[in-house]
C-alpha cells in the first residue's frame, strides 16, 4: 500500500472498499469481479486466532441461507443462492452458522481446526 | 414534511427544553437515546415533538447510553444529521463510543447536561462529566442559560458539520440550575434556524451505494497515528476559526454575540476568575460589586473547552496580577484541570500571574457570592504580595475543617 502522510489521508477512519469509482451499484457486480481496494478487509487475512472451524457439507444442505445471514464476519460464501462453502481466511470460528443450520443432521458442524475436511466429512452424524 | 411550530418573540424555556427545540429545529435525521436524569427532558420533549408531527426524523429508543451514542454513530457514518443528549453515568456509558465518533469524523451534536459522576450517586451538577470528555475529541461548548444552550446548540451544527471540520460537538449545560430553571429565551423561527445551520453536507456516506466505503477500520501502527494526528491537527488549527465564523454569523442574525474565551471587566482587571458554566455569571455579578469597594476583578471563561484557546486565553489574561481557576470536578490527586489548562498557558506567557486553584460546587453544592467575594478577596492579597498568600489547592464550601494543598 502506497505511503501517505498525515495530511495526505482522508479525514477519520474510513477505508474505501474498491479501487475504482462505481458506476452502478456495488450489489450488482457480481463478487469475484468486483476491484475490491488494497485496504478492504476481503484482502486481509483475519481469521488466525479460530481454534474450532465449520465444516460444511454439500450433500445435506438445503440452501436455506439461514447461515449466509447469521454470519458476524461475512465468511459464508453463496453463490447465486446456493451456499458453496466457508471462507476460511475471514471465519472466526464462532459456530453461529452452525447453530442456526435447520437440517436433520446439519449441514455445518463444528470440528477441531486440526481435523482435515475429509475426515470431518466422513465421521459425519446420522439423522436424529 | 414535518410541520413548522409557531413559536413566540420571547418563550419561556428551561436548559432542557431550549436544547430540545434546538434540536427539532436543526431537522435530525436520527435521535438515538436513552433518559438520564437531568438530561431527559431534552428527548422527552423531541419524543413528543415527534409525536405531534413536529419531527420529520428517526427517533431511536435504545438499552443504554452506550447503545445510544452506537446508534448515533451508525446514523451518522451512513450519511444523516445526528444529535443525541446524556449527563453523568450516561456520558460515562458513552466515552468508548465518544472516541468512536470523533476518529470517524462524524459531526455528531451531543448535549451533555452537566451532572456527577458517582459514588455517592448524585442527580445533581457539577462538572465532572465534562471534564471526563476532554480528551475524546469532540469540540466542546459551554453555555450558561437556556438562552446561549439553545444558541450554541444550533451553532454547534454548523462549526461540526462543515466539511473542512466534520468533528463531533458537546454543548454543555450545568445540570437543574440551567436545565430545569425557566427563563426568557428568545428563539428563530423554524425557517430562519434551518436556514441558518442548513442543509447536512454529507460526505462519504457509507449508504451511498455507487461508493461503499468502510468506517471504523483497524490500522494498528501502520495508520493510527497518522489518523490522530489528522484530527489532532484539524482540532488545533482549524476549530478556532470556524468557531469565530459562526460566532460571528450568529451576531449578525440575532445580535447575540459569542466568543471564543468569554471575558467580562477584563480591560483593566489585576485579578481575574477563571470558571465554567452558571458561575461564570454569580462571579461576573460579584466582580461588579467589588469594583465600587475598588478591587479591580474580572472573569474569564473559556466558551470553548476543547479545542483548548491557548492564545486567547494569554491574550485574555494579559497583564492580570492574580488568577483564581475555579473546577467544579473532583480533581482527585491532581490540580484541577481549569488550573492545569491554564496554569500551561500562562507560564509562556510573558505576564506569569499569581495562579490558585479553587475547587467548589460538587455533586451540586451551592456556589455563593459570598465564596466568590472571598476568592476575589484572596486574589488580591495574592496580587498585592506577588506571590501565593493562601494554599495553591482549597476546597471551598465544604463542611469541616478547611481542606487545602501545597
Ligand atoms: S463459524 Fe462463525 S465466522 Fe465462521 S462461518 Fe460460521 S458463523 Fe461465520
Ligand atoms: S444453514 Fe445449513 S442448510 Fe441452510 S444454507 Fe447454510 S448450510 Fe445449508
Amino acid at each position: 500500500m502506497k505511503y501517505l502522510g498525515w495530511d495526505e489521508l482522508l479525514p477519520g477512519a474510513i477505508l474505501f472498499s474498491f479501487d475504482e469509482e462505481l458506476d452502478k451499484d456495488a450489489s450488482y457486480i457480481l463478487p469475484e469481479e468486483r476491484p475490491y481496494a488494497e485496504t478492504n478487509s476481503h484482502e486481509a487475512y483475519v481469521g488466525d486466532w479460530r481454534v474450532l472451524k465449520p465444516v460444511y457439507n454439500r450433500d445435506l444442505c438445503i440452501d436455506c441461507q439461514f447461515c449466509w445471514i447469521y454470519c458476524p464476519d461475512v465468511s459464508i460464501i453463496s453463490r447465486d443462492k446456493k451456499m458453496i462453502g466457508v471462507d476460511y481466511d475471514h471465519c472466526k470460528g464462532c459456530g453461529i452458522c452452525v447453530e442456526v443450520c435447520p437440517t436433520n443432521p446439519k449441514s455445518l458442524l463444528m470440528f477441531e481446526e486440526r481435523i482435515p475436511n475429509e475426515e470431518a466429512l466422513a465421521q459425519w452424524p446420522e439423522k436424529e | 414534511m414535518a410541520e413548522k411550530m409557531e413559536l413566540n418573540e420571547v418563550e419561556v424555556w428551561d436548559g432542557n427544553m431550549a436544547a430540545s427545540q434546538a434540536l427539532r429545529q436543526a431537522q435530525i435525521d436520527v435521535v438515538a437515546a436513552y433518559p438520564i436524569t437531568p438530561s431527559t427532558p431534552v428527548v422527552q420533549n423531541y419524543g413528543s415533538f415527534l409525536a405531534n408531527g413536529y419531527v420529520d426524523g428517526e427517533f431511536v429508543m435504545v438499552e443504554s447510553e452506550h447503545a445510544a451514542m452506537s446508534g448515533c454513530v451508525g446514523a451518522a457514518a451512513a450519511g444523516g444529521r445526528v444529535a443525541t443528549a446524556t449527563s453523568s453515568q450516561g456520558f460515562a456509558l458513552m466515552v468508548e463510543v465518544l472516541y468512536q465518533a470523533s476518529g470517524m469524523r462524524l459531526p455528531i451534536v451531543l448535549v451533555v447536561v452537566n451532572r456527577a459522576l458517582a459514588a455517592p450517586l448524585n442527580v445533581n451538577g457539577d462538572h465532572s462529566d465534562m471534564y471526563l470528555g476532554r480528551d475524546s475529541g469532540w469540540i466542546q461548548l459551554d453555555a450558561y442559560n437556556a438562552q446561549e444552550a439553545y444558541d450554541l446548540t444550533l451553532m454547534a451544527f454548523r462549526i461540526g458539520e462543515d466539511v473542512d471540520i466534520r468533528l463531533p460537538v458537546m454543548v454543555h449545560q450545568d445540570g437543574f440550575i440551567t436545565s430545569h430553571t425557566a427563563e426568557n429565551v428568545r428563539p428563530l423561527s423554524d425557517d430562519e434556524a434551518y436556514a441558518f445551520i442548513g442543509e447536512y453536507p454529507m460526505v462519504n456516506a457509507m449508504l451511498d451505494l455507487a461508493k461503499p466505503v468502510t468506517y471504523g477500520v483497524q490500522t494498528e501502527e501502520d495508520w493510527h497515528f497518522e489518523h490522530k494526528a489528522r484530527q489532532h491537527h484539524d482540532l488545533m488549527t482549524k476549530v478556532f476559526g470556524k468557531v469565530e465564523e459562526v460566532f460571528d454569523a450568529f451576531e449578525k442574525k440575532t445580535g447575540r454575540k459569542y466568543n471564543i474565551v468569554e471575558e467580562y471587566f477584563m480591560d483593566d482587571a489585576d485579578v481575574a476568575i477563571v470558571a465554567l458554566g452558571t458561575t461564570v455569571d454569580t462571579a461576573a455579578y460579584v466582580a461588579e460589586k467589588l469594583r465600587k469597594e475598588g478591587i479591580k476583578a474580572g472573569v474569564v471563561s473559556p466558551r470553548l473547552i476543547r479545542p483548548w484557546p491557548h492564545a486567547q486565553m494569554m491574550e485574555a489574561l494579559k497583564g492580570v496580577k492574580a488568577v483564581a481557576c475555579l473546577d467544579r470536578s473532583s480533581p482527585n490527586g491532581a490540580m484541577g484541570m481549569l488550573y492545569n489548562e491554564v496554569a500551561a498557558t500562562m507560564y509562556q506567557s510573558d505576564s506569569k500571574p499569581v495562579i490558585t486553584n479553587y475547587v467548589y460546587g460538587l455533586g451540586g453544592r451551592d456556589f455563593t457570592v459570598e465564596h466568590a467575594e472571598n476568592i476575589y478577596k484572596e486574589l488580591a492579597a495574592n496580587a498585592e504580595a506577588g506571590k501565593p498568600t493562601t494554599p495553591l489547592q482549597q476546597f471551598i464550601g465544604l463542611r469541616g475543617p478547611k481542606l487545602s494543598f501545597y
